[in-house]
């Protein structure tokens, strides 16, 4: 089985692996509500209302569900630290998807929404929750109107909103749309952007959202793939979840691979017992780096994870493995890098990205991701100073102290630095705006030294006599 | 009278009744402002005000963080080309420079005639789809200098350019200002009910009703349950 791209699920390939988000993409109206009942649609509601809601959710912790939003945290695990006899609670669903790189929350709104809604119905049931507020990125109009159709068909067919299928359960589930922001996929954000405020978090403690979220109530925050998990656990339960993937990383888990690759896409994979290797050369996956060419490097979990390179490979797509190798699967979002790719000009890129989407809350982020901006614009444009190399360092070190996460370099004999870095700053975007730099740094030094300095060796201009970069 | 028109004002209504509380629907009403006119009039966020509770400095603070919400006229095709990592291995940022050269406008700026204005974006989620680039927030996958144009004829002829764009997607191409074309839509006698935080008394119904009588209570973290897990 080589695989095939499915046509109408834009970019996604059925790689004949076992399936559990993505099983209805091969149907081209899989959106519908008559195709989701057609193929097992809202069977694990139906298998949830059977039960007490605390055993669906002990269901769900038993299955090991990691988080699929960056931080892989447990959902089970999340989802009891509700305090006790507090009400209401709520649902948040993160849709924010703008990791730069990721590309599987939209394709599963687009092309199964009712899975979703189904995910959230159970989850709302298990613990309680009043409300579902499913907030979609602004600029997915067509995800925005995929959700929208299948709300409407499905409050209209008893599966949302007062007395799900007939019993005491009721449920608004609310579609809210973004409106251009990347900061606001924090979840903190996510609530202070969905109680109509500027996008920006807050801090945690005391602001965790299970304890004090949405209008200061108990609020559970989820990723889109997270919760479209949710009803084949409870369709199939937790002890079938498990024989997929490790142990550790059980189940499947989309992963976009995007770059040189031959046959970049968005694949379902085992986690934890598949590795890079499979991903990248794999007959059933992306089938090799693009003719004539071999990779330089690849970013293992979306925009801010730092990179990795060919000796990393046959990792495994395992999140404690990756974690300690210096990375992190972050949002399941692979980039492929050619030999041909400009190191300093991809970290560039990248850095610039945080520079935007820093909401400017605190001043290590806020000045420091346009600083490491300007200098590494500046190197590119070949007015770079031999001593901007430490300068860019040296405002990463103000962002995230010490020691930064980063692969190992055996060439040179240094040892990896695990995953996460630390933060001077309220969130973590700050310190990821490190990572493309530390990374890039650490292996393609000579890079950044040669465009500093002309081919003759002459600096472009030498550091001004006080020894500040100014602007 | 209201600033939205009869039509819109219905739907402010319907929006408003889906959140416990009203200062919730300040970016939704942003949007369908946005929707009526192309952009956001300093009119459009004193009447948001007027229906959020809060002050047109409120909305416009809120509105401000928001890159897609503009507070002056743009084009009616608003072209957003992602040019973030994954695009610039596979040509985003030549993309752009053609469709810069194109209308003869850089990123940021409008065509004479308000039909395009440019942007340079950060990563739409199209990564595998690459190079891409979206015409008021619809998406054009793996495409190259050729396909814009065939964009950019499709829309000075007046045809829709959606299919071909990305597949699964048909219809109309909304002028900028409309994202989803489908509303949600929520039937009274369906509604579960949208009750304000503070007027919430205990927990939800069924966390009683739908547990057997014999077990005690429910624990919210799930400690006694598992029992009946299969
Ligand atoms: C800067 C930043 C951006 C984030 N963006 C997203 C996002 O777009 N989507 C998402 O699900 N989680 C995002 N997260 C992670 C969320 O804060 C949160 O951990 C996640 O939604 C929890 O869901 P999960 O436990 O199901 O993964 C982001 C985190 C940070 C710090
Ligand atoms: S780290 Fe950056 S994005 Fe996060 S709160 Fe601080 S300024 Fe905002
Ligand atoms: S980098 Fe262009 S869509 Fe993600």
């Amino acid at each position: 089985m080589t695989g095939a791209y499915v046509p109408h699920a834009a970019g996604y390939v059925d790689n004949g692996g076992p399936k559990v988000v993505s099983s209805r993409f091969v149907h081209e109206d899989s959106y519908t509500l008559e195709r989701s009942l057609a193929t097992g649609g809202y069977e694990g509601l139906r298998a949830a209302l059977a039960r007490p809601p605390a055993d669906v959710h002990a269901e769900v912790r038993d299955a090991t569900l990691l988080g699929r939003g960056g931080a892989g945290f447990p959902a089970g695990v999340k989802w009891g630290f509700c305090p006790e006899g507090v009400w209401p609670r709520y649902l948040v669903v993160n849709g924010d998807e703008s990791e730069p790189g990721t590309y599987k929350d939209r394709l599963l709104m687009e092309r199964d929404p009712h899975q979703l809604i189904e995910g959230c119905l159970i989850t709302c049931y298990a613990l309680g929750l009043s409300q579902c507020f499913l907030y979609v990125r602004g600029e997915m109009a067509l995800g925005q109107e995929r959700i929208a159709a299948a709300l409407n068909e499905a409050y209209a067919a008893g599966y949302v909103g007062r007395n799900v299928l007939g019993t005491d359960f009721s449920v608004d589930v609310t579609l809210h749309w973004g409106a251009g922001a990347y900061i606001v996929g924090e979840e903190t954000a996510l609530i202070e952007s969905l109680e109509g405020n500027r996008g920006m978090p807050r801090l945690k403690p005391p602001y965790f959202p299970a304890a004090i979220g949405l209008y200061g109530q108990p609020t559970i925050v989820n990723n889109v793939e997270t919760l479209a998990n949710v009803p084949w656990i409870l369709a199939n339960g937790a002890e079938a979840y498990k024989r997929m993937g490790s142990e550790t990383s059980p189940g499947t888990r989309l992963f976009a691979v995007s770059g040189h690759v031959k046959r970049p896409g968005v694949y379902e994979v085992e986690q934890g017992v598949t590795t890079f290797r499979d991903l990248f050369y794999g007959d059933g996956f992306c089938q090799g780096i693009r003719d004539g060419h071999e990779l330089k490097m690849f970013i293992p979990g979306g925009g801010s994870a730092p990179w990795f390179f060919a000796e990393h490979l046959d990792l495994p797509l395992e999140a404690k493995e990756v974690g300690a190798a210096g990375s992190m699967l972050g949002s399941g979002a692979i980039v492929v890098m050619d030999e041909t790719t400009d190191a300093v000009k991809a970290c560039h890129r990248m850095v610039r990205f945080f520079a935007r989407e820093s909401c400017g809350k605190c001043s290590p982020c806020r000045e420091g991701t346009s600083w490491e901006e300007k200098i590494l614009a500046r190197i590119l444009d070949g007015h770079g100073r031999p001593s901007d190399i430490d300068l860019l360092l040296d405002v990463g070190d103000n962002i995230s102290p010490g020691p930064y996460p980063v692969a190992s370099h055996p060439d040179e004999g240094l040892d990896a630095v695990p995953f996460p870095p630390r933060q001077t700053t309220i969130c973590p975007l700050g310190p990821s705006s490190v990572a493309p730099i530390t990374s890039t740094i650490r292996r393609f030094r000579h890079e950044f030294e040669a465009k500093i300095t002309r081919g003759d060796g002459i600096p472009v201009s030498a550091a001004p006599s006080g020894g500040e970069a100014g602007s | 009278m209201s600033w939205f028109d009869a039509a819109r004002e219905r739907t402010a209504r319907d929006i408003l009744a889906r959140y416990p509380k009203p200062r919730s629907a300040v970016i939704p009403l942003l949007h369908l402002a946005q929707e009526q006119e192309g952009w956001v009039t300093p009119a459009a966020m004193a009447e948001i005000a007027e229906l959020t509770g809060t002050t047109p400095a409120e909305v416009l603070g809120t509105g401000s963080f928001y890159e897609m919400f503009k507070f002056h006229p743009v084009g009616t095709h608003l072209v957003n080309v992602c040019t973030n990592v994954s695009c610039q291995l596979l040509g985003g940022e030549e993309l752009l420079h053609h469709v810069e050269s194109t209308l003869g406008v850089k990123a940021g700026g409008t065509t004479d005639d308000g039909v395009f204005t440019v942007e340079d974006v950060e990563c739409v989620a199209a990564c595998t789809e690459a190079p891409c680039f979206t015409v008021n927030y619809r998406y054009f996958h793996r495409a190259d200098a050729g396909t814009f144009d065939e964009v950019v004829a499709d829309i000075r002829a007046g045809r829709s350019p959606i299919e071909r764009g990305a597949a699964g997607d048909a219809g109309d191409l909304p002028v900028h200002g409309t994202l989803g074309r489908v509303r949600q839509q929520v039937p009274d006698d369906r509604r579960a009910g949208v009750v304000p935080p503070e007027q919430v008394e205990g927990a939800p119904s069924w966390m009683a009703t739908m547990s057997p009588a014999a077990s005690p209570s429910v624990s919210p973290d799930g400690a006694d349950a598992g029992e009946g897990a299969s």
